[in-house]
């Protein structure tokens, strides 16, 4: 089912763990989901001296975390921000289409733990609490549920869409 | 590198005896049961005496099995094919919350369509109350479908309880036995029951095979139209070889039941006693009303797939019921049913044990599953804030 990179970064994972005197923190997911991800980093002239993360997940979700923080570190923030869910997809040559959805989650965290780093930067001592993007709802049909975003059918209670790994909401009408 | 099979839930590997039964099957006849002649004649024999055995596992008369294509055709057959011919007397049936997607999904279906239905909600050891069913019944029930084991739990519901109360108020009992049927007792007077769906896969016959037991004048339509096999319940040409294979594993099945619910029992309770140097481990399922040969762990802090996933590296299939590895991303609804949180459901992890398993295989699991769980445990946030607090 999954890639020979997908399962060495799964058996052994890169990076594992947490800084304790982190210089940013991203915190993604949540059980409900399925995943849940914290990446800490400690960050010196600009640049990503050491990152480490903590995965609750799927083989795919432990993957990605190992994946994205072996292409972070050592890397300037700039470039790791560049650093998207496509290219961490294409360094591990690929996940099943259902666990697309977990690559959003390695880049988010990654991305988050910067501008977490960013914001203390500028004076701010308190962890903003993260602030959730817009989700749609699921779309009804004749009693069935489609992704808002590329249309394929769902089962009701699922949090992202199986084919593009969007975030879905599912709301009774 | 061994390989420790504890996945028999998912499908049983093929005795023996029921291999040798359906190569000389193969070799000896190639008929339609349906023709005439002598060659038709061959294999409506072999058919009939398949028929036989089926019946004798569930104390059933040879008329009143169907064989089908396995467990989900059976279910379908049964749901659809009675809710279709009864729509003219009432629109609404009976479930629990805890079914198969066999189950559920015919009825969604029955939804669309119009059908009412009402779902009853399990306990936390997933048992089905009787009186919740009685007290759901109207007088437009045309159809009661309970199981009789839950697959993700093993739970065994009080079926002849359930049984007696539709028999009063004459409506038609489907029990989904796909899981039991073969591994324990399954008697369908004992149980009251109308219908009844097995699968041959589930005790060391072939997959693709299955059967419905119906008693004799009940209202139902087939799913498939053609022919007249099976009594006109079920057209198209017999799939010989597994129903072969079905009869010689139902005969075996029904011989050798207690000692092998026996051993598969002796498995289970080692597996379990060894559970308790894993901590934070919740057994899924009611403690003494359950399958002998199946055991449903929730593991705190770490997600099943990847369990499954290193436990397979090390030779060990076992089941995984986290959303991550359902094809939808759902949690289970069977767990979520019995109260299990979302991050319980998502370590869910089913072992079910078979007649080859044996206790030193059960020791290797416990092994390695103790070294995999501390290994997830180890890059897990949710166990670093538990052992924070």
């Amino acid at each position: 089912m999954y890639s020979e990179t997908v399962m060495d970064h799964f058996k052994s994972p890169r990076n594992v763990g947490r800084i304790e005197d982190a210089d940013g923190i991203g915190e993604v997911g949540n059980p409900v989901c399925g995943d849940m991800m914290t990446i800490t980093l400690k960050v010196k002239d600009d640049r990503i001296e050491d990152i480490k993360f903590e995965t609750f997940g799927c083989g795919a979700a432990i993957a990605v975390s190992s994946m994205v923080t072996e292409m972070a570190k050592g890397k300037t923030l700039e470039e790791a921000l560049k650093i998207t869910n496509k290219s961490v997809v294409e360094q591990l040559e690929g996940l099943p289409k259902n666990k697309l959805h977990c690559s959003n989650l390695g880049a988010d965290a990654l991305h988050q733990a910067i501008m977490d780093y960013y914001e203390r930067k500028e004076g701010r001592t308190k962890p903003k609490k993260r602030q959730r993007g817009k989700v749609e709802p699921l779309e009804h049909r004749e009693g069935r549920c489609y992704c808002p975003y590329c249309d394929v059918e769902l089962a009701e209670e699922a949090p992202t869409c199986t084919l593009c790994g969007k975030p879905t909401e599912h709301r009774h009408a | 590198m061994e390989t420790v099979y504890l996945d028999h839930i998912s499908a049983t590997p093929l005795h023996p005896e029921v291999k040798r039964t359906m190569i000389d099957y193969l070799s000896r006849s190639f008929g339609n049961p349906v023709s005439q002649h002598h060659i038709g004649d061959v294999a409506l024999e072999v058919l009939e005496g398949a028929r036989e055995e089926v019946a004798r596992l569930i104390n059933a008369n040879p008329g009143e099995v169907v064989f089908t294509s396995g467990g989900t055709e059976s279910i379908n057959h049964a749901i659809k094919g009675v809710a279709l011919a009864r729509a003219k007397k009432g629109n609404h049936i009976i479930t629990s919350n805890i079914e198969h997607n066999a189950v559920l999904k015919s009825l969604r279906m029955l939804e669309r369509m119009g059908y009412r239905v009402t779902s009853i909600s399990v306990d936390e050891f997933g048992l089905v109350d009787p009186d919740s069913v009685k007290k759901a019944i109207t007088d437009g029930t045309i159809l009661v479908s309970i199981m009789h084991a839950n697959n993700e739990i093993g739970t065994i519901e009080p079926i002849a309880e359930i049984g007696r109360i539709t028999r009063e108020r004459n409506i038609p009992f489907h029990c989904d036995a796909v899981v039991s049927a073969g591994v324990v007792p399954v008697d369908v007077e004992e149980m009251g029951v109308d219908l009844l769906s097995i699968a041959a896969n589930q005790f060391y016959g072939p997959s693709g095979v299955g059967a419905l037991y119906i008693r004799p004048k009940t209202e139902i339509w087939p799913l498939l139209d053609g022919g007249m096999q099976e009594n006109s319940h079920r057209a198209g040409t017999h799939n010989m070889v597994g129903i072969v294979g079905m009869g010689k594993a139902a005969e075996l099945a029904r011989k050798d039941m207690p000692q092998r619910m026996e051993h598969v029992h002796g498995l289970k309770k080692a597996f379990i006693d060894g559970l308790g140097f894993i901590e934070d481990v919740l057994l899924n399922g009611h403690p003494t009303k359950s399958l002998p040969n199946l055991a449903s762990i929730s593991v705190s802090y770490v997600e099943g797939e990847s369990m499954m996933l290193l436990l397979d590296e090390e030779g060990i299939c076992v089941s995984t019921r986290s959303a991550c590895a359902s094809g939808s991303l759902r949690a289970s609804h069977v767990l979520l049913s019995i109260g299990r949180d979302y991050a319980e459901a998502q370590g869910t992890l089913v072992f079910s044990f078979g007649i080859t398993n044996t206790l030193e295989e059960v020791e290797n699991a416990l092994e390695t599953l103790k070294k995999v769980v501390a290994t997830l445990r180890n890059i897990s946030p949710l166990y670093r804030k538990q052992r924070k607090r």
